[in-house]
């Protein structure tokens, strides 16, 4: 499938004299095929935003190379730029204008027919409070208005940086729906966002970013499998026999913890083996399952930000891919 | 084209933009209303009414120096010693002659266009300039603080392009309010002198030179608009060309002005900016160093001065211009937007 996006190799680097250099992106790759959902994961600070500020012409690059639509980017962002709708970061908008002024300005600038822009505002449920003032609005009507600015140009890229922010459970429902029909009819979105829930029931695929390096990448299955423990959950007839289940199995090679009412097991590559070694001992299996990870907690384990009681995780303590497992707050990232 | 006519719409549909321009037309209707209702036309009545106050006036003093030579002899005939107020001889204490006191002292104020009218010119571009330069760095300044500026580049990812074609908006904008505001401005003061003075003697090479003056006045307007414009652009916020300017008047001017008068430098006006832009308004503006005296052939003493033409003004307001706008352009192409 070709390419719609592609990141080789980005770097990204601020100096202060007083906070030294750091780097925002260090040598971070990404890839998205057309037609994808692509979820564009990482915590605070981690470089998504820099990211997706230096693909769209705000930043300047300190290295790599970037491309959009098959065109090399920054410097045919003129040529390419009618074709990606992309919303960064906060919604912001002049408070003054009303919301069709503000679409109808756009549009205006960017030779988009002026029908256009009621299409867009019926799309994000906006047509009724149009005819007021963007200050007016909540976060939620005002990421819907910039989610309706992104989708001005019908944009062959979307790229939409944490569009449920705000948003009310329906809301995120709709952005939801929106965003898999827009993906149909032949659009590519990629999204950035902290709902790894969300990510996980729209993406095709992920990108995983870590101060500023990519730790993960692929489709959302695939990620899912390669972050699977292979853990296997089993419970027997007959809970007095778990001893000796666990005995066999760990005989077997098998890595086993005991619970009170089951077993779990580590490092199994079949299930069915599992099966196998008990009915030779006689033990028969009531309940035989694989534990599944989701999203999050792959992101947690990739990120190593997964919370630890009684400690206080700053924004720059994250994993470095390539360096030291566990970064401290002198680690990349800033400025992100 | 469609971001020139798209800033244009967007200048126009800002508040703040819509009541600064009332705001300034109104205090130019005020000053010509205000000078309408200040100024009479002179006819017979008015300059019978002057001579008849003026003799009113010349009998007072004749009055008064004859109560006073008659208090001079009564003090010297009763040998009550003179501490000064009255001279040795009484005599000497005569009432001016009538000639000395003017009707021209008793006349209303009266405008006379070919006269007064190019001094008018002089607070139009000033008020308009103002305008012009508050609409400018609100125009950019809100942009860029509003987070406008970032979706407008998204759209439209060339920034100088965008930037200069907001600039041109904007001083299409003002020009479009500038140039009918001094075309009413002549017709007001011209209906001012017809009622309340007198057009006599505005040949065509007044008009000329008004003409000329008003043109000026509206480059004034907008090379302060754009300095606005550029400075708020700079400081990606309309507080920078807001704080720019309280500091250059007075850190730089207020301050400067009377460092120079502490070490008492010749000319100090020359290092103050309104110099530069009176000159500019007025042809030219002659400083005076009051220190100094070169005596004339008939004796009396004249101050030494200083000619600022001008063309030294265009000179200084092109340089300010380059450096401010470059330097947001530079800013403009360089700087990260986050």
């Amino acid at each position: 499938m070709p390419a719609v996006l592609e990141i080789e190799g980005l770097r990204k680097t601020y100096k202060s004299r007083r906070r030294g250099t750091r780097n925002a992106l260090d040598g971070f790759d990404m890839r998205v095929e057309a037609g994808q959902v692509h979820g564009f994961l990482g915590p605070n600070g981690s470089g998504k935003t820099t990211t997706l500020r230096t693909l769209l012409g705000l930043i300047r690059p300190d290295g790599g190379r970037m491309s959009i639509l098959g065109h090399q980017v920054p410097e045919a962002l003129p040529v390419v730029a009618g074709q990606v709708g992309a919303i960064v970061e906060s919604p912001q908008f002049f408070p003054h204008f009303t919301a069709r002024d503000t679409l109808s300005l756009l549009a205006s600038a960017g030779d988009v027919p002026a029908n256009r822009v009621d299409e867009v505002l019926e799309l994000v449920g906006l047509r009724d409070r149009a005819g007021e003032r963007v200050k007016t609005y909540s976060l939620g009507m005002k990421q819907r208005l910039a989610v309706a600015s992104a989708l001005l140009k019908n944009p062959k890229l979307l790229i939409l940086d944490e569009p449920a922010n705000g948003l009310d459970p329906g809301g995120i429902r709709e952005m939801r729906t929106l965003t898999r029909n827009l993906a149909e009819s032949g659009m590519t979105v990629v999204l950035s966002s902290h709902i790894l829930g969300e990510i996980q029931l729209i993406c095709d695929s992920v990108t995983i970013i870590s101060l500023g390096r990519r730790v993960a990448f692929g489709p959302v299955d695939e990620v899912l499998a390669q972050h699977s423990s292979g853990a296997v959950r089993v419970r027997l007839e007959a809970v007095s026999d778990l001893p000796a289940a666990a005995d066999a199995l760990t005989r077997s090679g098998i890595r086993v913890t005991g619970q009170d009412d089951h077993l779990m097991l580590a490092g199994v590559d079949k299930p069915a083996a599992v099966t196998r070694i008990l009915a030779e001992q006689g033990l028969y299996v009531s309940e035989l399952s694989p534990v599944t990870v989701d999203l999050e907690s792959v992101f947690l384990e990739l990120t190593a930000t997964a919370p630890v009681p009684g400690q206080h995780r700053q924004v720059d303590q994250s994993l470095k891919v390539g360096g030291p497992e566990q970064s401290g707050a002198t680690g990349g990232g800033w400025g992100a | 084209m469609s971001l020139y006519r798209t800033e244009l719409r967007r200048l126009t549909k800002r508040r703040f933009t819509r009541y600064m321009t009332l705001l300034g037309l109104l205090v130019l209707v005020a000053v010509v209303l205000g000078t309408f209702f200040t100024n009479q036309k002179l006819d017979a009545d008015a300059v019978a009414g002057a001579e008849r106050q003026a003799d009113r006036q010349y009998q007072e003093q004749v009055r008064w120096s004859e109560q006073e030579r008659a208090a001079c002899e009564a003090a010297k005939a009763a040998g009550t010693p003179n501490d000064g107020r009255y001279p040795d001889d009484c005599s000497m204490i005569t009432a001016p002659p009538r000639e000395a006191i003017e009707a021209s002292w008793f006349l209303p104020s009266t405008f006379n266009f070919r006269e007064t009218f190019p001094e008018t010119l002089i607070p139009f571009a000033a008020i308009l300039a103002l305008v012009g330069f508050v609409i400018g760095a609100s125009f950019v300044g809100a942009e860029w603080s509003s987070g406008g500026m970032m979706n407008l580049l998204l759209w439209r990812p060339k920034r100088l392009t965008v930037l200069l074609t907001k600039l041109a908006a904007l001083l299409t904008g003002m020009l479009a309010v500038t140039l009918p505001a001094a075309v009413a401005w002549f017709a007001g003061f011209w209906l001012v002198a017809t009622f309340r003075g007198t057009t006599e003697k505005v040949t065509s090479g007044v008009w000329q030179s008004v003409t000329l003056t008003g043109l000026r006045a509206v480059v004034l307007v907008l090379v302060v608009t754009t300095v606005g414009f550029a400075l708020a652009s700079l400081g990606r916020h309309t507080a920078m060309a807001l704080g720019g300017v309280v500091a250059v008047a007075v850190v730089g001017q207020f301050g400067l002005g009377i460092l120079l008068e502490m070490a008492n430098v010749r000319f100090p006006q020359v290092w103050l900016l309104p110099t530069y832009v009176l000159a500019w308004m007025q042809k030219k503006v002659t400083l005076q160093d009051w220190e100094s005296c070169n005596a004339t052939v008939f004796g009396e003493c004249k101050p030494e001065t200083f000619d600022i033409t001008w063309q030294q003004s265009s000179v200084l307001l092109v340089v300010g211009v380059a450096a401010v706008l470059g330097a947001a352009l530079w800013a403009m192409r360089r700087r990260d937007i986050s």
